[in-house]
């Protein structure tokens, strides 16, 4: 598969005012990331790391810097078009909350699909596609809160990747999970990685997710300290 | 989508039952007061159109502007051709002359001396002629409490209350006493026939009703009487109407030298009751406004109390890719959902309890037993027709605008911030 730069940032400052003053969270972040890596930002509590997953997800904006996430410019785009981007291109999954507590597993992750213009029998063909993945078919018709903590982040990835977006930006996926879920779900999303060419952008700082990224990139006090990169 | 957020709604009964509930309750109290008080609107005006001001009624000029002191040496003379000619220009109303008379009313005993003494308030009317359609109109069969109305001339009829302080029985005699229309002095003896019950505390206190040509006689009145009362045929009052016809008649008298000559008036413009009705009709406007107000004050806060704990499913559909206008537009379609659903609700609960009131009513007669005005003794609410929307619009709007209220917070709201509340 051809390589193609699908995230760009450039001297990318992000500030949020706290008591009236302006508190530096992202203080220049130069990154440029390829289609289908599977790769993570590591760094402790508090260093922003779902800011940045938040500003290349165009749930939020810069203060400062370029941000060109899939040839578009982050800064530029209005409300409506940030959110088309979001709907066709990317998919999100968070460390908890992640399902609408009464939506069956099934209308979840068809929730995603509503804002396109499919017929029904698309969506629920790409729904219950997207359930066989993460393996959880007969699960469909559940609420989630029938669900383990595993299952429900499965879902979550079967949410996000039901509209086969380019880019899923998962913040802290298995930081609520235990080791076995943990592992389950990488592999996972591994596989979805390979098979489909999804580039996965993590943030952690879990051990566990270590082992399976292909880059690391390490932040610290609102800069890129380190940025590792593996053959995979 | 809206079959998702319909079903949202009904899945999530916390989401829903609150402002279900305050929509409900509002509607209902909506509903419930403008049933009543046109009910009781609506009697009134009713009561007073059969017993005292009929749709329309003509006296003399001076009669009218004395008619409190029923000044019968100021009545209408010739009423025979003056009905005959309304017939024929107003032949869309019944015409019916009345006297209203006063006197006091005396029962012997066996030897010819009083046994029971009191005054009372006489009502001359058409008792015999059909047409005039006076016996339906005072209800009077459906009235009657002892022995039967009267069928031949020199028979009386008493209100029950006023035989039973007087001591009388149906089949007894009892004389009236009082002044002719010229002022001499009058009695005549009367064969009670029975009484009857009126359902105005003013009226049940202490009258009686002759025929109409016994007291022409009897107050030497012959071919006169004080008012001639009109109705609509269909039995509705028509205040337009009334008011064209009165303009119509006034107009033939308006430049009149005669100082007895006739005026027509219509019955909102007598004992006040215009000025009563348009008091109430504000008062249910303001009523309306202040509700409209606080109830979308209400729904705004449950609404915003909703709206935090829904932050975390906004945050999910703004992930998803959905757009903060869209995420607004279908507050305001669940809104409209949830508005309908409480306004459904409130306003059958409202017609339910009104029909109710309808039934049974409110007997507020100790209440306005000394009362000088005609007004019904048993309070109803009427169930109309305006009850399916006078509370359901209202509820459903404030829904909509407390939703549109709390829900422009939620627009306003950086994206981010709304998001960062997720993570706890
Ligand atoms: N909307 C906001 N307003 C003010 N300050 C904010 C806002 N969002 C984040 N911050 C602050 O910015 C800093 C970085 O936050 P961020 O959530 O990006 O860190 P993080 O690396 O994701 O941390 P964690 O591992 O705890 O999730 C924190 O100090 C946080 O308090
Ligand atoms: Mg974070």
């Amino acid at each position: 598969m051809k390589k193609e730069t699908i995230i760009k940032l450039k001297n990318l400052t992000k500030n949020y005012p706290v008591a009236g003053r302006d508190f530096p969270v992202l203080k220049g972040i130069n990154l440029s990331i390829n289609s289908s890596e599977f790769l993570g930002i590591i760094g402790p509590s508090g260093s922003g790391k779902t800011t940045l997953l938040n500003i290349i997800g165009s749930l939020d904006k810069p203060t400062n810097g370029e941000v060109n996430v899939l040839n578009k410019e982050i800064k530029s785009l209005n409300h409506k078009d940030a959110a088309e981007l979001r709907n066709f291109h990317i998919g999100f999954i968070f460390q908890v909350f992640n399902l609408l507590p009464v939506y069956t597993v099934f209308e979840n992750v068809e929730f995603a699909l509503l804002l396109q213009k499919n017929t029904t029998k698309q969506r629920k063909n790409a729904v219950m596609e997207a359930l066989e993945w993460v393996g959880l078919t007969e699960h469909a018709n559940k609420k989630p809160d029938k669900l383990s903590g595993g299952e429900s982040q499965r879902v979550a990835i079967a949410r996000a990747m039901v509209k086969s977006p380019k880019l899923v930006l998962a913040d802290e996926p298995t930081a609520n999970l235990d080791a076995e879920n943990a592992h389950a779900i990488l592999k996972t999303m591994k596989k979805l990685n390979k098979e489909l060419g999804t580039t996965f952008l993590f943030s952690t700082h879990d051990e566990k997710v270590m082992g399976y990224l292909d880059r690391k990139i390490f932040l610290r006090d609102g800069i890129v300290e380190k940025d590792e990169k593996y053959k995979s | 989508m809206i079959r998702f957020i319909i079903k949202g709604i009904v899945r999530d009964k916390s989401k829903s039952l609150i402002p279900i509930a305050v929509i409900s309750v509002g509607v209902m109290v909506t509903v419930l007061m403008f049933g009543f008080l046109k009910g009781v609107f609506s009697d009134v005006i009713n009561q007073n159109a059969r017993l005292d001001t009929g749709h329309v009624k003509i006296m003399t000029k001076p009669y009218a502007e004395n008619k409190e002191q029923l000044p019968n040496d100021l009545a209408l003379l010739d009423i025979r051709e003056l009905i005959d000619s309304l017939n024929q220009n107003f032949p869309e109303m019944i015409w019916t002359p009345r006297i209203k008379f006063g006197g006091i009313m005396d029962v012997p005993d066996n030897f010819g001396n009083t046994k029971s003494q009191g005054p009372g308030m006489g009502l001359a009317l058409a008792l015999f002629d059909k047409d005039s359609k006076e016996l339906e109109r005072l209800k009077l069969s459906e009235s009657v409490e002892k022995g039967s109305l009267p069928n031949k001339k020199g028979q009386i009829l008493l209100s029950d209350n006023y035989a039973n302080k007087l001591n009388i029985n149906p089949g007894e005699t009892i004389t009236f006493f009082g002044s002719t229309m010229e002022g001499s002095m009058v009695f005549q003896n009367y064969e009670m026939s029975g009484t009857v019950r009126f359902g105005s505390p003013l009226m049940d206190k202490s009258t009686f009703i002759i025929d109409i040509l016994d007291a022409q006689i009897m107050l030497d009145m012959n071919n006169g009487s004080g008012e001639i009362l009109g109705y609509f045929k269909n039995n509705k009052y028509d205040d337009k109407r009334a008011l064209t016809i009165a303009k119509k008649f006034n107009s033939k008298y308006i430049s009149s030298s005669d100082e007895y000559a006739p005026v027509m008036v219509t019955l909102k413009d007598q004992n006040d009751l215009r000025a009563s009705l348009e008091m109430g009709d504000a008062f249910s406007g303001v009523f309306l406004f202040v509700f409209i107000i606080a109830m979308s004050l209400v729904l705004w806060n449950t609404g915003l109390i909703g709206g935090l704990r829904r932050y975390n499913e906004f945050g999910i559909r703004l992930a998803i890719g959905e757009s903060k206008s869209n995420i607004f537009r279908i507050l305001l379609v669940e809104a409209s959902v949830i508005g309908i659903i409480g306004s459904l609700i409130g306003t059958s609960l409202g017609i339910l309890f009104c029909y109710y009131l309808q039934e049974v009513g409110i007997d507020i007669s100790k209440d306005i037993a000394n009362s000088t005005i005609i007004m019904p003794s048993v309070m109803r609410a009427y169930v109309t027709s305006d009850l399916f929307y006078i509370g359901f619009i209202p509820g459903l709007f404030s829904m909509l605008f407390g939703t549109a209220l709390s829900g422009r917070g939620i627009y306003k709201r950086e994206t981010a911030r709304l998001f960062k509340e997720l993570e706890v």
